[in-house]
């Protein structure tokens, strides 16, 4: 069977599961629609949570970015993961006590306040959006590159599948729809990585393999016989020092300060993601919730600690095997791929002879329609697409045609599982926090149930849309949605739950302050100066809009302390709920 | 009023291990993973240099067992003061 017809043979079966579980797991109230019911085993929640998580973005292009970057490349690794030991003992545990449905819920009730609560609803609501139009547009590239339909299209397949199982299932059917989804995109992650790391190393685990040494076969493939019996790593350094780059472990492309930061504002921004949060609250106890952020990490360190397995394999295979080969020598998956434009060969000296370094192939590195922008600064000929370290991989390792099948899969549960629980934070965003708290208070159960399916199915329509016309700063702001997060959810929360004395004119401010600090950062550096002006020398301390969200995390810190001291103190009966978060028993 | 006071070491107890294991958490990412990787990256671990190791992979593999420890010693601890779930 060709490629494309396994393709279709194994993206088709999951869809079909996906269906089929959407069908078992039909949400019947509103507790099951917006918190499963509270009855999700840690175990699941903690796969549920590792689908959630894990992105488009995760699945395709964090391998390819890391082996671009070398050890700055791990602030997305700490980053994206140090979030939740945060999450397992500053969030997780009490917000399961608390009980309820929402983000916004908690900060309303807490700061007995319900202009509070809409500031929280319209925070969720933009970091949700801007994250999903990104996975849509991730869902069409993927039908795009292996199932040959034009991205539209893709976007469209990816809407209906999210609309039948978000609509009918709720939470409940999210939840075990992306149990599925985990498991066919670690599968899909897992077996090319061990492929390459047993041919290059003769390792099974790729963890473990790129720390080894290079097999004799390894050599033969990276066509350099000297290779043989060195640390695969150490052979990577010296090719990268020749060839004018900085040895792959370690840093230099960015000062220690802002890798601290972008590392902190990831970290903290994880922790105060709204889709992320509410998984906590659908497990049976606050053990489970416990137990539960624990085991999402062991998932995500999973796919977490292969990608930067993935991605020195990739990039040593990449440079051993192109630079300075013969164009007619080229090997196969090369040219395969030189068909959907994601690696370029710019012949600049025309001898024939690919050469890659440091510099862009292409002024500005994109090259123009008729490819003849070339950069002639710099030697290198090869303009090469991050992402096709991870997609070019299976054909890289000479894998079968169905392995190829299973990473297209992947990459579609990947972006479809985060889409869905993003579009239920804004769901029960406009139907619980919005709808019921303020505009139709009288609901009853049935109708808002209603409610919620119907404003599921918009946001899914929504969404759809911004996959099919993405807005230029889409793009660029779902980097700083993370910032965002960290800078207005997180301090509130952290407070809300640890000190009694935080007032709802502190948290107000805090809120505003901080978001308000990130935000105007953010689109002073990206949005009204040119891209020049970007740079070190013009930030403060430093520090990248990338990053600054741990600053703007540190003033919703302070304005909120402050504030709160100098204004009246919570009401009685905040002040016991507070207390009573604290004990996993309701004491008297 | 020995209740309360069983409340507030309960409490005091838990916020004492966050803290301790919050520490753990900053030393292996922030400290060895970037402020002293080059440093570290003089010693080797499992064939990575050692401060490329502790970003790469380490700091990722002690975030799964802090949360695991957290988890046991505070199911521990809600038994040991009388609030834990029934």
């Amino acid at each position: 069977m060709s490629i494309l017809a396994w393709t279709w043979v194994i993206v088709g079966l999951s869809f079909a599961l996906y269906i089929g579980i959407a069908f078992w797991a039909k949400a019947k109230s509103t507790g099951e629609f917006y918190v499963a019911a509270k009855q999700v085993h840690p175990v699941l929640n903690g796969m549920a949570t590792g689908a959630d998580w894990m992105s488009a973005a995760s699945f395709i292009s964090m391998a390819g970015l890391i082996s671009f970057l070398g050890r700055d490349g791990s602030m997305y690794l700490m980053g994206w993961t140090g979030g939740y030991v945060l999450l397992a003992m500053l969030l997780a545990p009490y917000l399961r006590k608390y009980g309820k449905y929402t983000v916004p819920m908690f900060v309303g009730e807490r700061y007995y306040s319900n202009a509070a609560r809409v500031v929280a609803v319209v925070c969720a609501i933009f970091v949700s959006f801007t994250y999903v139009a990104g996975q849509m547009r991730g869902v069409g590239v993927v039908f795009s590159r292996f199932l040959e339909v034009p991205i539209n299209t893709g976007v469209m397949i990816g809407m209906a599948i999210v609309f039948i199982y978000a609509v009918m299932g709720g939470m409940k059917g999210i939840t075990y729809t992306q149990v599925a989804q985990y498991c066919v995109l670690i599968v899909a992650y897992m077996i090319p990585a061990i492929f390459i790391s047993i041919m290059l190393t003769g390792n099974p685990i790729p963890q473990l393999g790129y720390g080894s040494s290079v097999s004799a076969g390894g050599a033969e493939i990276l066509k350099d016989a000297s290779a043989q019996g060195q640390h695969l790593l150490d052979v990577l350094n010296k090719i990268q020092m020749d060839l004018g780059f900085t040895a792959y472990t370690a840093g230099g492309s960015k000062s220690t300060i802002d890798v601290f930061a972008i590392t902190f504002a990831l970290m903290v921004g994880t922790a105060g993601l709204p889709h992320i949060i509410i998984r906590f609250f659908t497990t049976p106890t606050i053990r489970g919730a416990r137990a539960s952020a624990g085991w999402a990490l062991l998932f995500i360190a999973i796919l977490y600690t292969t990608a930067p397995a993935v991605a020195s394999f990739a990039r040593i295979n990449m440079i051993k095997t192109l630079h300075n080969e013969e164009y007619a020598h080229a090997p196969s998956w090369f040219k395969n791929w030189e068909k959907t434009g994601l690696i370029i060969w710019a012949d600049k000296n025309g001898d024939g002879i690919m050469q890659f370094g440091k510099g862009n192939a292409f002024i500005g590195g994109k090259p123009n329609k008729e490819k003849d922008n070339l950069d002639m600064k710099s030697p290198n000929e090869l303009q090469i697409d991050r992402d096709i370290m991870v997609l070019a991989n299976p054909e890289i390792a000479k894998l079968p045609s169905w392995v190829v099948a299973l990473v297209a899969a992947g990459g579609l549960a990947a972006a479809l599982s985060t889409a869905a629980g993003l579009l239920l934070v804004i769901a029960s965003a406009f139907s619980h926090d919005l709808l019921k708290n303020v505009v139709a208070k009288n609901m009853n159960e049935k109708q808002e149930l209603i409610a919620a399916r119907i404003a599921a199915g918009g946001a899914v329509m929504v969404a759809g849309y911004f996959g099919i016309h993405p807005p230029g700063f889409v793009a660029q702001v779902v980097a700083f949605a993370f910032g965002l997060a960290a800078s207005s959810f997180f301090p509130v929360i952290i407070l809300g739950i640890f000190w009694k004395r935080a007032s709802k004119e502190g948290a107000m401010l805090g809120m505003l302050s901080g978001i308000g600090f990130t935000a105007a950062y953010i689109i002073y550096f990206k949005f009204m100066n040119p891209p020049a002006f970007n740079v070190a020398a013009n930030w403060l301390w430093g520090i990248s809009p990338e990053g600054i969200g741990t600053i703007g995390m540190l003033i919703n810190f302070a304005v909120c302390i402050v504030v709160s001291m100098i204004t009246k103190e919570p009401p009685k009966q905040v002040q016991d709920m507070v207390e009573s978060l604290r004990y996993p028993r309701e004491i008297a | 009023m020995t209740q309360q006071r069983d409340l507030k070491a309960y409490w005091s107890a838990n916020i004492t291990y966050v803290l301790i294991l919050l520490t753990v958490w900053f030393c292996v990412s922030y400290v060895f993973g970037i402020i002293f990787a080059d440093q570290l990256d003089s010693f080797h671990i499992l064939g990575f240099p050692m401060g490329f190791w502790f970003a790469n992979q380490g700091s990722e593999v002690i975030f799964v067992l802090l949360i695991l420890i957290y988890v046991k010693l505070m199911n521990a601890l809600d038994i040991k003061f009388d609030v834990h779930e029934q």
